[in-house]
């Protein structure tokens, strides 16, 4: 296995070390790296705004450049997170408890450094544990019929919804309505248009992109429109050797560091605990087998080194499920599906055998943009810092100029920049709601593959509903839906510690 | 239990749910049905309606039995009635513009009503900052990427 899984990356080095592929890859996690230190800006905008522009390229860079923003944003989050005490990327909000006092002590630099070294072992053990768990799920996954693919969405889309942000129940109801915003159209097997009321422009369908920067970007600008405040960059004068740790320090760190990647890798294992959960489930564990947990809080770099670690093992191993089962386990690994269904690559896990280049020059170019990444990081930090200071106001408005013509480019059609317009208004609607519109998109981009499995599936079983329970696989699947609700219920009547204690976080990080 | 319940913002979430999930069950049926085994397709949209449905009346539910929490309003406290109208007359002025003047007009006018609903814009900043994005997004989008959008345009 070992010798396969080796050829096999020796491939994807080959397909990532080419030229334009190092490119997109080098433009991705530099896009991502900015964003993820722009205040107000976060890498689901960002995505969903560089979406359009992949169109005219091959799919092997799309994605790498995509994916590249993705983790490449998580550097950036961690330098807000760290000077200002932004917690602006939900994933970073932790590390703000213990990094912004490190910062205030005059050691900011050094738990950047941290950071850095620790984000790059935990993304690199999320990539190898990617490298060696894909290929076994994919061999079992190729053995499942429409009933177990149904009950598999299924649990993926439950897990995606209730374990996200804000109340579970909402987040069930936000995946029916991405369920139901799928449906918009003609149906596949008779073509009878169906909710288009009548448009024509609605017959194909609503274009992931338009409900993308409708959802995450104008509802977005319209939540954040003058409620930034001035960034305070009092602590923000770091430059590059004031990023290495001390002896101590890095002693310290390291066993966290570990403690974090394996936390991250385990979250990263069960669909919708994303890098954000994995992060506050390190920082609580570390806390808690500490000798002096009175000290966190106060600027401990262990407080800094876990959750940054394991935010990391924990994004990259966020990839497994999405690019070897077919199914995106949050918001922005339904955007990178997406983004594959649009150059025309049917997600599942026939993926791996069918494009091998694509899953392959993903893995290898993960590391090729980590070791880029830290490249940026180091010796660039100054320039990383004064970009926090970019203001809000000249932001937004370019960010909009970006939303209007990347819709209207991907089909050359000015009604689809109504519909970001609309989208826009719902989504800050169900945000003042309280919704969270992020399982949307997970229902929108599962939603036709979830029917046509079901009808499917029903046709096969003569229309018995029971066979989701009759085929043992399906049936583990259902069985574990059943669990999570359970569990959901269970943590609504008897509310953990953990989470009490975490509740001004959790609110920081809204 | 009831008393505060017009004041909760559960009891317009659910509302809402509820009623767009009965809405999508009745539009559904205009659709064939089929049955179980044969499904059309208005048997998808009808079971995702009925589930809407019940998940808007459970959040209602919840609304009713949890105590009044301290911050209810379903607008936040500062109502950004210009940013929020900048924001939307951006991409509208892109759509009017666009189709009728081409691409150079539609982004100066969208960069620079959305710019305008910052609270200390000014108008010299918004027009230099209009001016730069329009620049530079010509260059990209006209030249390197080449979008088919004509850069000016009279009438349709």
């Amino acid at each position: 296995m070992l010798a396969t899984a080796l050829t096999d990356l020796w491939y994807g080095f080959g397909v990532a070390l080419e030229p334009h592929n190092v490119m997109w890859c080098f433009v991705g996690v530099l896009v991502g790296n900015m964003v993820g230190v722009l205040p107000g800006m976060g890498p689901l905008a960002t995505i969903s705004i560089l979406l359009p522009l992949t169109f005219g390229i091959k799919p092997v860079g799309a994605i790498l450049m995509l994916s590249g923003v993705f983790y490449g944003a998580q550097y950036g989050g961690a330098i807000c997170s760290i000077l200002l005490n932004l917690p602006c990327h939900p994933p970073h909000a932790v590390t703000c408890l213990d990094g912004f006092p490190l910062t205030k002590q005059g050691r900011g630099g050094a738990a950047l450094g941290i950071t850095v070294i620790s984000s790059f072992v935990g993304a690199s053990w999320g990539i190898t544990e990617m490298i060696f768990l894909s290929p076994i799920l994919v061999r079992v996954a190729l053995q499942f019929g429409p009933a177990e693919i149904c009950s598999l969405m299924l649990l993926g889309l439950l897990a995606g919804s209730t374990l996200a942000r804000g109340s579970p129940i909402k987040g069930v109801a936000m995946t029916v309505v991405g369920l139901l915003i799928g449906i918009v159209g003609s149906d596949i097997e008779t073509g009878t248009p169906r909710f288009t009321f009548g448009i024509p422009n609605l017959f194909d369908g609503i274009e992931i992109v338009a409900l993308a920067l409708g959802l995450f970007g104008i509802a977005e600008f319209m939540k954040s429109i003058n409620q930034l405040s001035e960034v305070d960059t009092k602590y923000t004068k770091v430059s590059f050797k004031d990023l290495r740790p001390t002896r101590d320090e890095f002693r310290r760190s390291v066993p966290a560091m570990f403690r974090g990647t394996i936390i991250g890798s385990l979250c990263a294992l069960i669909p919708g605990t994303g890098p954000t959960i994995a992060s506050f489930v390190s920082y609580a564990v570390e806390k808690k087998i500490s000798k002096t947990p009175e000290k966190f809080g106060t600027g401990m770099i262990e407080g800094v080194a876990c959750p940054e670690a394991s935010t990391h093992s924990s994004v990259q191993g966020d990839f497994i499920p999405t690019m070897s089962l077919g199914i995106p386990g949050d918001a922005v690994m339904a955007l990178i599906l997406g983004a594959l269904m649009i150059q025309g690559i049917v997600p599942g896990p026939q993926l791996i055998s069918e494009h091998p280049d694509i899953f392959w020059g993903l893995v290898a170019s993960f590391w090729i943009g980590n070791i880029m990444l830290v490249i940026l990081n180091v010796p660039m930090i100054g320039l990383w810092v004064k970009l926090l200071t970019i203001p809000y106001k000249y932001l937004y408005p370019s960010a909009l100029f970006f939303v209007a013509i990347g819709v209207y480019s991907t089909n050359n059609d000015m009604f689809q920049v109504g519909e970001v317009v609309v989208i826009g208004v719902i989504g800050y609607l169900l945000l003042l709601l309280d919704f969270h519109p992020a399982p949307i998109l997970l229902g929108f981009v599962l939603g036709p593959r979830f029917e046509e499995n079901f009808r499917r599936a029903m046709l096969i079983s003569r229309g018995d509903v029971l066979v989701f329970i009759k085929h043992p696989i399906s049936a583990v699947f259902v069985g574990l839906c059943v669990l999570l609700i359970g569990m959901q219920i269970y943590i609504r009547l008897r509310k953990p510690k953990v989470v009490q204690e975490n509740i001004p976080l959790v609110e920081l990080a809204k | 239990m009831f008393e505060n319940l017009l004041r909760k913002r559960d009891f317009y979430a659910g509302m809402l749910m509820t009623l767009l999930g009965i809405g999508v069950t009745f539009n559904a049926t205009t659709y064939s049905l089929g049955t179980l085994m044969h499904m059309g397709p208005g048997m998808f949209p009808f079971i995702l309606g009925i589930v809407l449905t019940f998940l808007g009346l459970l959040i209602f539910g919840t609304g009713v039995v949890t105590p009044l929490g301290d911050d209810e309003h379903i607008l936040p406290k500062q109502r950004e009635w210009r940013g929020w109208a900048c924001i939307l007359l951006g991409p509208i002025m892109f759509i009017i513009l666009g189709e009728f003047f081409g691409m150079v007009p539609a982004t100066f006018s969208c960069v620079f009503v959305s710019a305008m609903g910052d609270r200390e814009a000014t108008w010299k900043g918004s027009f230099l900052l209009a001016a730069g994005i329009t620049f530079f997004g010509v260059l990209l989008f006209a030249y390197v990427l080449q979008v088919p959008f004509p850069m000016f345009r009279w009438g349709h």
